[in-house]
């Protein structure tokens, strides 16, 4: 039997007086690879946001579990240090803080250990080397002056070396040309593995192709509207969101 | 979501700095300021009598001159109720032993014989209105470098003084430098011959213990060609209950091709005035380096002036400026260029909390010598509250041709985003926030001295402990 990672049952949630998921379900198992298709402004980056704690959206009811543990007294950094990671769509600049010193200082906070620079250092290198990321760039401030792909491939980089149990990846290919794709989907497909799971939203089936996809959700009007395999990325692909909606109108 | 309670912590740890020592002060001028005061400290500091005629008609100017119209107000400041000259029960002394034991202990806790030990060339301590300590590595001495108090100076090297002292800043250049001028007391002189390289820093230290007292010493270093020297000075004083002044006078002289490099970090106590006035006057090939670090004081007006003087001359400023709860922080740079090729490079940070108010002002002026000038201005300012405030005032004014001036302002607050971030990492939002201020300053940080640095890492640190998101 599947082991139950992320359970979200019935949640309603959105920012001040307006809600955008209303009513979601969703499941993921250990070791598995979901991923969340929707139109824009369907709820999918508040999804995310809302799942790592981001203080700006509110929950009005319904129940997000992480390991069968409730999560909804839980800050953003808690969930970080249970095994919580969001790629961010726009990752943040941050002057004055270096790339090394940030995922150093994130290592240490998650693990509770002293991280020791010298082993750290060489992970950091190869990790890095993998990613086609130049070494200089761990001395660099924290996405300052980084282009679109290269913060990105810095979001990427973190995954990897932090080793989350869950990775919620939003739109961690949008903007990149073919070959920073490339980079970035076999970065995915590296960290993933049978004791970790991914959640990922996409406009772009390639950053996929490296993956065994095991579910896709459709997530419309702030609900989740239609589940399959991977099969319904093609179907999607091919027929847009539309057909689904008026299937969910002829229903009612 | 529950509404999040917040405690903040208004002040930094300011303990060490506010331990004051009884005053034993064996003399003090009658408050106010008249020409017997004058008379009377230029007869103690057995002066030639062309420093005291310098007194007097520093004075005349001090009463012909308004109070400045612009900047924070002074209207707390009286100058009938300030003490311009304390002499401490000690006699200048080349021995760190013979320092009294109660100024000795002062300066131990502040880690000043400490750093002269593993870090510096020389040292140098006033206290009050008097240098107690001054010493100097026997080598530079032999280079010929001098380093010494101001009074010794005038003493033993009077033809230099006479040449430069106070003629870059002059006594009618406004009224805290007229008064400057008429009751200095006490500060360094420093003369490097040319092409000696002073390898280590010098040091100087001002400690104001007295209540109601000012302190007004004069700061003279002279770089001759080709030299260099690293100074750096750090001034404290702990809280009293009554206002402090302080205005003293910095005249820093960069010879052809010489560099100096200016480091201060002033951490006065919250109920001073600081009025402090330094300009340097730099030549063909010359480079000033200035490091300033504000972090003290309830008034604050600070605006280190370059004037470059010779071709390709050149200034680096530095600037960190941190306004906590009840301090009005008016600092910034001034640079004039004169000569053709001048290029000048300002950056600076300022920090406001707690209803603290933070300003930049600057003032770069190109004149119609200094043709192909080059300035780039960079400030940036970190509110960390809504009750703060912060400011940018600069001013340009350019006459030169083909000048090449950038100027680059930056107001604005911690973001959200920033610190969903770094949470989302891991990191707790204490932490994330000290992070983003560490980071905001890092630039600065990286060039201050690295005991202040530290320093200044503590006060950030201390500044954002208890707040709890």
């Amino acid at each position: 039997m599947a082991e139950k990672l992320l359970e979200i049952k019935d949640l309603h949630a959105g920012v001040e007086d307006k809600e955008i998921l209303k009513g979601l379900n969703l499941s993921v198992n250990k070791g598995e690879v979901h991923v969340i298709l929707g139109p824009n402004g369907s709820g999918k980056s508040t999804l995310m946001n809302i799942i790592m704690g981001h203080p700006k959206y509110q929950i009005t009811s319904g129940t997000m579990e992480f390991e069968g543990e409730d999560m909804s007294g839980l800050k953003t950094f808690e969930r970080a240090r249970k095994g919580l990671f969001l790629s961010f769509q726009t990752p943040e600049e941050i002057p004055g803080i270096t790339v090394e010193n940030m995922i150093r200082t994130a290592k240490q906070t998650i693990t509770g250990d002293k991280v020791k620079l010298v082993p750290f250092r060489k992970e950091l290198k190869a990790q890095m080397q993998e990613l086609k990321m130049k070494p200089e760039y761990a001395q660099r401030y924290m996405n300052v002056g980084f282009s679109g792909g290269e913060k990105k491939r810095n979001e990427i980089l973190q995954l990897l070396m932090l080793q989350p149990k869950l990775a919620l990846l939003d739109e961690t290919d949008s903007g990149l040309d073919v070959d920073a794709v490339q980079i970035v989907s076999e970065g995915v497909a590296k960290f993933h593995n049978a004791d970790n799971s991914c959640l990922i939203i996409t406009h772009n089936t390639r950053i996929l192709e490296k993956l065994k996809v095991d579910k896709v959700h459709v997530l419309m009007n702030g609900q989740i509207v239609e589940e399959g395999g991977a099969e319904l990325i093609e179907d999607i692909n091919s027929r847009g969101f539309t057909h689904i909606l008026d299937a969910q109108n002829e229903a009612k | 979501m529950t509404e999040k309670k917040k405690t903040y912590i208004e002040d930094i740890e300011r303990t060490l700095y506010d331990i004051k020592d009884e005053d034993r002060s064996v003399y003090k001028a009658h408050s106010g300021l008249t020409e017997d005061v004058v008379r009377d400290i230029s007869t103690r500091k057995h002066e030639p009598q062309w420093m005291l005629d310098f007194r007097l008609k520093s004075l005349e100017v001090y009463n012909s001159l308004e109070l400045p119209t612009w900047g924070p107000s002074l209207e707390e400041l009286h100058m009938d109720d300030i003490v311009t000259y304390v002499q401490p029960d000690a006699k200048m002394t080349g021995s760190w032993e013979e320092v009294p034991e109660d100024i000795k202990d002062t300066f131990d806790r502040l880690g000043i014989p400490e750093a002269e030990k593993t870090s510096l060339g020389g040292v140098g301590a006033q206290y009050d209105s008097e240098v107690v300590y001054h010493s100097i590595q026997e080598d530079m001495v032999k280079q010929g470098v001098i380093y010494t108090d101001m009074e010794t100076a005038v003493r033993e090297h009077e033809e230099i003084v006479k040449e430069y002292f106070m003629t870059l800043v002059p006594p009618k250049d406004h009224k805290f430098a007229a008064l400057h001028g008429a009751v200095w007391s006490g500060g360094s002189f420093v003369y490097v011959p040319a092409g000696v390289h002073v390898e280590m820093p010098l040091q100087s230290y001002f400690r104001l213990n007295a209540a109601g007292a000012g302190q007004f010493e004069h700061t003279l270093i002279i770089v001759e060609p080709g030299a260099s020297l690293h100074f750096i000075e750090g001034c404290s004083a702990p809280k009293h209950n009554v206002t402090n002044l302080h205005a003293g006078c910095v005249e820093l002289f960069v010879k052809d091709g010489a560099r100096l490099r200016y480091s201060t970090i002033e951490n006065w106590s919250r109920n001073m005035m600081n009025l402090n006035t330094k300009r340097a006057l730099v030549e063909k090939d010359g480079i000033i380096e200035w490091v300033s670090g504000s972090f003290g004081s309830h008034i604050s007006c600070l605006y280190p002036c370059s004037v470059l003087h010779g071709e390709n001359a050149r200034c680096e400023f530095t600037g960190v400026t941190f306004a906590s709860k009840g301090q009005n922080l008016d600092t910034g740079a001034s640079v004039i260029h004169a000569a053709p090729h001048t290029s000048a490079n300002i950056n600076t940070r300022t920090i406001s909390k707690a209803g603290g108010m933070a300003t930049y002002r600057s003032a770069v002026k190109v004149t119609k010598n200094a043709p192909f000038a080059k300035c780039s201005v960079n400030c940036e300012s970190l509110m960390l509250d809504n009750l703060s405030r912060s400011d940018t005032l600069p001013v340009m004014d350019i006459e030169g041709d083909e000048a090449d001036i950038g100027h680059e302002a930056k107001i604005g607050r911690i973001s959200d985003e920033a610190i969903f971030y770094l949470t989302s990492r891991g990191i707790d939002e204490e932490e994330a926030r000290a992070m983003i201020v560490r980071g905001f300053v890092e630039p600065i940080a990286k060039e201050l001295p690295l005991e202040y640095a530290l320093e200044m890492n503590n006060l950030v640190n201390i500044e954002l402990e208890g707040t709890i998101g």
